[in-house]
């Protein structure tokens, strides 16, 4: 079986638990106007996207396998990340039991859009779930990232049901994601949740600005004001108050 | 650090290195005198040892609690005329040149040209080095295919163990004489010349302990004159201690470390030994005088965490002797080399890390100063503690202190057939040498530029760069049909220069045993006193002589391109690729694009390129590892270059790897500069794909940028990173944590930059002191940025 990825990053330090290589799906059903992996889309090729390519299941396991070691010492393992893993679910699943079968631990980072039987199955074979949680307000969500979250927060529910380990992660949007309504919002939505191992806050980088005017994406965005470490410690502070451990930074 | 502390530190980074002609000029005097011909060579060393201690100007600080510097004032750095003669050119350059620069005064510079040139010309080791060794020697040596460490400097690399902790000076005259009594002129041989050495042991015994004992009147006289009364009584302590070590055994954390500061001014003045020798498990050595002191409430932590930094200042006091020539360009430093060890395993395999080993690591972090150099030994008994401590000086920046393993250094050490409690013991000195501290002799005998050889051998033995054939006629390389036949040529010519450099290192060992014997440094090496045999010529329980390779991501790269471009993808043939680089890729661009961008490089975890590294390893260790020398030991291969990449590079023509003419080699096993781009772990499986135990050392660099290490949770990956490469048997690791852009700024404003300690390439260097292509290879080095 094939597969299209973007980009296999070894020590990867940001995307889960101890040293990691994160593989990059391609493919997203989401278009958020700060989206800082353009080249995720399957829309996008040319230069931004000129890592991009087919890979069979062979060439993605043997890339995992070779920090194996490093792995074990750290209590690392594989993090699926795109784009979203789950818009190629098939290559995904036989990833993740590759890996089950070899004992390596997997962390799926999903932005939750994406068919709930995909999640069911996906859910069996995954240690970890780095989930996206953007904004409540289901307007607010369809207008930043062109759909609902109604299907975003099943998900969430189902795999919190299921008994999943959860991470959540928020990014913070200056005065899209990161207002006080919104961040209350989160908040009380993951405190009706079991399983939410932490939370992860992001903060916002300029990442997504500079690969928008270097390779002259739409920008809908525009020059958003900076984020100061009291807005980002304040966002944090929420979390926190409901007993949730928080990471700044992934 | 408290006010004195500041004061002496302060005093040490503002003192200019000098010259001192001290030393020569006493040393001259005393050959002239008509009594060295009276009597045998060590024993001649040894009075001359003694009339410099008896002469030597007493040199003591305002405020110091370790007294002793080698030369009459901080930084006075010593000549070694007997070893190398400077000329008034080299002065002058010293003088003049804008890095690592020793002033020279007029009056300094008569006396070289009047007194000393006249006498040691012709007599010094290296005259004698230069006048032995055969042509090839001289061709392959001009060509840069190695550098000879012995002609500047005197063989050194050892490290001391616990003997002085435990025995006086005066207790090692008892061996000694116990030894002679034990000679059997009947039946050895060599009974005479061992009587000879153990004499010159004796008086050398006695000229440390009355130099101590110089210091004591001295320190009597200051106390009768001074008039703080806390200082008086201070100098009057010290004058008790003088008297009593290094004649009797330490009694105390505090004479144990004034012991060790006499043991190493003896070192230091009787040869320049190369590089130079340090306490080495000062963490383990000092630990019975700490807990007793503490314990009897005559030391506080705060009085021993004092006196470790008075004598960090110490070391800091004693630039290197300058070296000259295609020496100074391998290795054009201040630093001596001195690692300080700590960590590690004892005896019996446990874990050594104690209270001092933390408080040592503070004392580091706080002085940061350029010497001494250190390192962690890290175990896997030893706790995460200790590489968390380490890492959090790391990421400040300063390039101390690296991190070794231990358990690979012992499996290095058994397997030169060292008993596993000699090897636990033992750790690694200079840059990265693995040694049996206080048992070993183990000399880096030169750098090998194993790049160079491909040059000559892609050129059928001529050296390009003379138009000189220098090496053996190993196959025109337009005939080479396979990548074997490329291996087979490079195998022969190799071979060939190998034995060249060996055929020169036996003549060389033979005339520091005969010329230069080192009585002083014999006491402190088991088992010269009970051999009777010097440290110089095999008294050491074991001799190890080793051949450092450098550059072999370069060379890598190079048999990389070659194998995939010319004989895999047949893209172009060998006589077009050789045709580019004679013309330094001049209208060849895109080809050497490909050869940059699009070939397997060393240092990706990429089997194509790291084969090649494995073949090029084979091909040394084979060619080298376990030639007998002349001192009843073994040669032996490590891989590291100090700075010696720069200079091996600087001979080389433009390289397959699409290197340009003249630009530095990579260095130590490090991948090739900026060419590893699947970041750190890629490079750590590469580096570790090589057998390191069947080396003596093997170097790595890293760079991260600041913010890797900034979060608690980046440093503890930053700790598994260590742990698995180490669990992979990898020697060393350093890291360097500075961004490129604050080395440019350096680069640019070097007066705002003076504090500015990188790591260089096994020990640290102040970056403004550095040569401007040292310094664009260090921006360049690929960071490993991630946050």
């Amino acid at each position: 079986m094939n597969g299209i990825i973007f980009d296999i990053k070894r020590y990867a330090i940001h995307d889960g638990p101890g040293i990691r290589t994160t593989v990059f799906l391609k493919g997203c059903p989401m278009d958020c106007w700060w989206c800082h992996n353009p080249e995720a889309r399957d829309d996008i090729t040319g230069k931004l996207a000129e890592k991009t390519r087919t890979v069979s299941v062979a060439e993605v396991t043997r890339e995992i396998a070779r920090d194996r070691i490093f792995y074990d010492q750290s209590g690392g393992g594989v993090t699926f990340s795109g784009g979203e893993p789950l818009a190629q679910p098939d290559f995904l699943l036989v990833l993740l039991e590759f890996c089950r079968g070899q004992g390596i631990h997997t962390a799926v980072d999903t932005c939750g859009y994406a068919p709930t039987e995909d999640f069911e199955r996906v859910s069996e074979l995954t240690d970890l779930f780095l989930y996206d949680l953007k904004i409540m307000d289901n307007e607010q969500h369809t207008k930043y990232t062109g759909v609902s979250n109604e299907l975003i927060l099943d998900n969430l529910r189902l795999l919190s049901q299921k008994g999943s380990k959860l991470q959540l992660r928020v990014p913070l949007i200056p005065g899209i994601t990161d207002t006080d309504e919104n961040l209350e919002a989160v908040a009380d939505f993951l405190s009706r949740l079991r399983g939410v191992d932490g939370v992860s806050i992001l903060p916002y980088n300029r990442f997504g600005e500079d690969k928008r005017t270097r390779f002259k994406l739409e920008d809908r965005l525009g020059r958003l004001p900076d984020q100061s470490r009291a807005d980002i410690e304040s966002a944090a502070a929420k979390f926190r108050l409901r007993g949730y451990e928080v990471k700044i930074g992934g | 650090m408290n006010e004195r502390i500041q004061k002496l530190r302060q005093q040490s980074l503002d003192a200019k290195p000098t010259i001192s002609l001290e030393r020569a000029r006493l040393l001259t005097e005393f050959y002239q005198s008509g009594q060295p011909e009276r009597v045998s060579i060590p024993v001649a060393r040894a009075m001359a040892l003694k009339y410099l201690l008896d002469h030597k100007e007493i040199c003591i600080n305002d405020g110091e609690l370790i007294v002793g510097e080698r030369g009459p004032a901080p930084k006075a750095t010593y000549t070694y005329p007997d070893i190398c003669t400077h000329t008034l050119k080299d002065f002058d350059i010293l003088n003049s040149r804008e890095k690592v620069s020793f002033a020279v005064d007029e009056k300094t510079r008569k006396q070289q040209q009047d007194e000393i040139i006249p006498f040691w010309s012709g007599r010094s080791v290296r005259d004698l080095i230069f006048q032995k060794v055969d042509r090839p020697w001289i061709d392959t040596y001009e060509a840069g295919i190695f550098t000879e460490f012995m002609e500047q400097r005197a063989p050194g690399h050892t490290v001391l163990d616990d003997k002085i902790y435990r025995k006086g000076f005066l207790d090692f005259q008892l061996q000694i004489e116990d030894s002679i009594k034990k000679l059997d002129f009947f039946a050895d041989p060599e009974a005479l010349a061992k009587r000879e050495q153990l004499t010159a042991m004796s008086i050398a015994a006695d000229a440390l302990i009355s130099y101590a004992e110089r210091h004591a009147e001295k320190l009597t006289e200051l106390a009768d004159s001074e008039t703080d009364s806390r200082r008086k009584r201070e100098l009057r302590e010290m004058a008790k201690i003088c008297r009593k070590v290094p004649a009797h055994a330490p009694g105390g954390f505090r004479e144990a470390l004034q012991y060790y500061w006499f043991v190493h001014l003896g070192v230091i003045t009787e040869l320049n030994t190369w590089d130079s020798f340090n306490p080495g498990r000062l963490d383990r050595h000092l630990l019975p005088f700490y807990r007793r002191d503490i314990e009897e409430g005559v030391l506080t932590e705060e009085r021993a965490r004092e006196l470790l930094q008075s004598f960090w200042v110490k070391f800091n006091n004693q630039p290197a002797p300058p070296k000259v020539g295609v020496t100074a360009q391998e290795s054009n430093t201040y630093t001596d080399f001195c690692l300080i060890n700590l960590g590690g395993v004892d005896e019996t395999g446990e874990s050594a890390d104690n209270e001092l080993t933390y408080m040592i690591l503070d004392v580091i972090e706080e002085m940061r100063l350029l010497q001494p150099s250190s390192m962690v030994q890290v175990s896997k008994k030893s706790p995460d503690r200790l590489i968390d401590r380490a890492l959090r000086i790391i990421k400040t920046g300063y390039g101390q202190p690296s991190l070794f393993n231990t358990d690979e250094m012992v499996q290095e050490m058994i397997r030169q057939g060292k008993s596993v409690q000699d090897a636990r013991n033992g750790g690694a000195s200079g840059c990265v040498e693995t040694g049996a501290f206080g048992k070993e002799s183990y000399i880096l005998t030169g750098y090998f530029n194993l790049t160079k050889v491909l040059e000559i051998t892609l050129n059928d033995g001529i050296d390009p760069r003379t138009g000189k054939q220098i090496g053996i006629q190993s196959g025109d390389p337009s005939r080479f049909e396979s990548f074997e036949d490329l291996m087979d040529a490079f195998r022969r010519q190799l071979r060939y220069f190998i034995d060249v450099k060996i055929k020169g290192n036996v003549i060389i060992e033979r005339l520091w045993a005969e010329h230069l014997p080192a009585p002083f440094m014999s006491i402190l090496i088991d088992d010269c006193i009970k051999s009777g045999k010097d440290y110089n010529d095999g008294g050491a329980r074991y001799n190890t002589s080793y051949v450092q390779g450098v550059g072999l991501g370069s060379i890598t790269d190079c048999l990389a391109a070659i194998k995939y471009q010319v004989f895999d993808k047949r893209n172009l043939t060998l006589p077009q690729l050789l045709d580019a680089m004679k013309a330094n890729f001049r209208d060849a661009a895109d080809l050497r694009a490909t050869l940059v961008e699009s070939t397997p490089k060393y240092g990706n975890d990429d089997d194509y390129a790291d084969d090649i590294t494995k073949q090029v390893f084979e091909i040394f260790f084979e060619t080298v590892d376990g030639r007998a020398n002349t001192k009843g030991g073994h040669f032996r291969i490590n891989l590291l270059p100090t700075t010696c990449h720069v200079y091996f590079g600087s001979v080389i023509g433009a390289m397959p790897d699409g290197r340009k003419k003249g630009e530095p080699l990579s260095e130590g096993i490090s991948p090739v500069q900026g060419s590893d781009r699947r970041g750190p772990t890629a490079v750590l499986k590469s580096a570790s794909k090589i057998d390191h135990i069947r080396t003596g050392g093997t170097l790595l660099n890293q760079k991260f940028s600041p913010q890797v290490l900034e979060s608690e949770d980046g440093l503890e990956k930053l700790r598994h990173l260590i742990r698995a490469y180490f669990t992979m048997d990898g020697h060393h690791i350093q890291f360097n944590v500075v961004t490129a852009e604050t080395l440019r700024k350096a680069q640019k404003n070097p007066e705002k930059y003076r504090d500015l300690i990188v790591r260089v390439a096994g020990y640290s260097d102040y970056f403004v002191d550095l040569g401007e292509d040292l310094q664009n290879e260090i921006i360049r080095r690929t960071e490993h940025g991630v946050a």
